[in-house]
């Protein structure tokens, strides 16, 4: 995807630490990406990676610690709740749980309605003709409109919660976790209107997923996150063909495939996340990693460009094989 | 009876729930068989009835509203008797339960007590089935954990649920399941609340432990990825009934169900490129049945792409397409 000028969406040096400074946990630390005009980014890690995190402060739901968010050339992260709120009609937010973040007792139009009011938008008489329109473009119908969140399945709810985000035509949505909720056959269907809409409406996204598969369908570029520090971040294609970072080569390994035939998971690591209270001295990654040495512990290592477009974090980047823990 | 023979065998089994507004047949169809040593994979959407079928066979449907109203759940036991689960007295059916026949679930915080050391849950447990004393239920409690492979065993015993990590409460939940020597293991769903690297550890654990002690699991699981992983043979379930079973290979290469078929093909992993360029993955039309509403014919049917008049007509059966491979499709010939 080709950049002009600058990037939609820049994020230098973010991090977040909750509760006190000495005690509190650093959820994010030291994160940079971009995210273009129309481009679609992932956001993988496992439990405490600080991807939803991230996800939050992008929308300034969460305040950062530290760093600077740009979106549309504006740094937006010391911006006050009066001064966000136009840009808030820019960018959206699609929850994982279509069954919590809908409101039981509103009807449909009404929790349209409501985001079309906080910014003033489609009134009196247009209302209506523009809730159908949004019911249409997700794949529902204009007389669903009458209807309460507890008619409908979960894979429909996961449609509104989409047509409200979309209500104030966005130009950036942060999915997080969009499909996680649904059954496999129902997944298929949201990740099919996802794409339909990207490239209807232009949208970029940042797609938050702890799903690799998921990921390598709808995104063009991945960032991979572990203990709130980016560890590789590059084009989809390469982060999955040829991934440099042991942490993501162990990721990619123990995805189990859904082939009798291919080889089976493995468990390149050992052991649990350290807890992110107390994060390991140096890599954070290096108490799990097969290819940790002594120098591991001493540096946190930089992000550095191995290919176009694909960075890593890692000094042992170079070494190809991966021990069996 | 011979060792050939399954130690599981459920046979036609229907599952009924009396609520305020009648009788409900949840499970309506369920045919299986786990052999001993071997890992049958139990697949579904939610609302298949795959979690109520193993709750079934557990003996642990919810009193009074929920029975088994036809059908026969044979478990063979290590003295070589075959008992029928559907009409074991309680108490013969606490015997077996956490003895020849455990459990794991999704979530272990749940399942454990939080107000024990998991060394004194796992004592508790082989005391009440193994008759041992408490010196060599302790002993035997840390010999579980070591075989789970949780490191310092011995001081890991003493510690209470909610300090470890998920990980690690599954590994205890399994020492929890293999302390009574179980020739079956249900596993409900064990490594869906866990991060991906530590559900590698936990399938290859379940793995290596079946491969040692010839048990026989009925793994339950909605992710494809991990049926592949882990299962020797695989029965699908669609609202309540099975749809289709066979050898693990054979469904993955030659489907012989469209819902099957449907459920391959919607896997990101499978997504195909289309006409513009752009990867789409294929999708099954409509949201999962209900195996509560009324069906006159074939339960996927409204979803299927193959159905014909006669589908509508009459509800199918399971016929055999190969042998060991059951489908529930009349037009599987044609697929």
């Amino acid at each position: 995807m080709t950049v002009q000028g600058d990037p939609l969406l820049s994020v230098n040096g973010l991090s977040k630490w909750f509760g006190s400074p000495s005690q509190g946990v650093r959820a994010v630390n030291d994160v940079s990406f971009s995210v273009g005009d129309g481009e679609v980014l992932g956001l993988v890690g496992e439990s405490g990676s600080g991807k939803s995190t991230i996800g939050r402060l992008l929308l300034r739901l969460l305040d950062p610690t530290n760093g600077t968010i740009r979106f549309e050339g504006k740094d937006i992260s010391a911006l006050n709740e009066r001064a966000l709120r136009p840009l808030r009609r820019r960018m959206q937010m699609v929850f994982q749980d279509p069954y919590a973040s809908l409101n039981p007792r509103l009807r449909i139009r009404q929790i349209l309605g409501e985001a079309l009011d906080a910014h003033g938008l489609a009134r009196g008489k247009a209302r209506a003709a523009r809730i159908a329109e949004l019911l249409e473009l997700v794949g529902l119908s204009a007389d669903h409109a009458d209807r309460y969140p507890h008619e409908f399945s979960g894979g429909q709810r996961q449609r509104i919660g989409i047509a409200r985000a979309l209500a104030v035509e966005p130009r950036l949505i942060v999915a997080d976790e969009p499909v996680s909720a649904l059954d496999v056959s129902v997944q298929a269907q949201v990740l099919n209107l996802l794409q339909d809409l990207r490239r209807k409406l232009g949208l970029s996204m940042v797609l938050i997923s702890h799903d690799l598969d998921v990921v390598e369908l709808m995104c063009d570029r991945i960032a991979v996150l572990y203990l709130g520090r980016l560890m590789e971040v590059g084009t989809a294609e390469e982060v999955n063909r040829n991934p440099r970072h042991p942490y993501t080569r162990a990721l990619l390994a123990a995805a189990p495939k859904p082939d009798p035939d291919a080889p089976k998971a493995q468990r390149l690591l050992k052991g649990d996340l350290p807890s992110p209270k107390s994060p390991p001295s140096g890599c954070v990654f290096r108490t799990r990693c097969p290819l940790a040495i002594e120098a591991c512990a001493t540096t946190v290592p930089a992000l550095e460009t191995v290919a176009e477009g694909h960075a890593v974090a890692c000094i042992r980047s170079d070494v190809q094989e991966l021990m069996t823990s | 009876m011979t060792d050939t023979s399954p130690l599981l065998d459920i046979a036609d089994l229907k599952v009924a729930f009396d609520t305020e507004t009648g009788t409900v047949t949840p499970i309506l169809g369920v045919n299986l068989k786990v052999h001993a040593g071997e890992t049958v994979a139990l697949v579904g959407e939610s609302g298949s009835g795959k979690s109520v079928t193993s709750l079934a066979v557990m003996g642990l449907l919810p009193r009074p509203a929920g029975r088994v109203a036809e059908g026969r759940i044979l478990f063979r036991r290590r003295s070589g008797d075959s008992v029928d689960l559907a009409t074991l007295p309680r108490e013969a059916m606490q015997q077996l339960r956490g003895g020849e026949i455990a459990m794991i679930f999704q979530e272990p915080m749940t399942s454990l007590n939080p107000v024990l050391s998991v060394g004194e849950q796992i004592a508790e447990a082989v005391r009440q089935h193994m008759k041992l004393d408490r010196r060599a239920a302790q002993k035997r409690a840390i010999e579980m954990l070591e075989l789970v492979e949780i490191p310092a065993a011995a001081s890991r015993a003493l510690e209470y649920p909610h300090e470890m990590s998920g990980g690690m409460r599954q590994r205890v939940m399994i020492a929890l399941a293999m302390s009574c020597n179980p020739s079956l293991l249900i596993a409900d769903e064990p490594t869906t609340a866990l991060d991906v690297t530590v559900q590698a550890q936990i399938l290859a654990l379940i793995d290596r432990l079946r491969h040692d002690t010839g048990m026989g699991v009925l793994f339950i699981t909605h992710n494809l990825g991990v049926v592949a992983e882990v299962a020797d043979r695989v029965t699908v379930m669609y609202a309540g009934q099975v749809v289709e079973a066979g050898p693990v290979r054979a469904l993955f290469r030659g489907a012989r169900h469209p819902y099957t078929r449907g459920l391959m093909d919607c896997l990101p992993a499978r997504a195909h490129r289309g006409a513009d360029g752009r990867r789409v993955v294929k999708a099954i039309p409509g949201t999962v049945a209900s195996a509560l509403a009324i069906h006159d014919g074939c339960r996927f049917g409204p979803r299927c792409e193959h159905a014909a008049d006669a589908c509508r007509a009459a509800p199918p059966g399971l016929e055999f397409a190969e042998p060991e491979h059951l489908t529930r499709c009349i037009r599987w010939r044609s697929l």
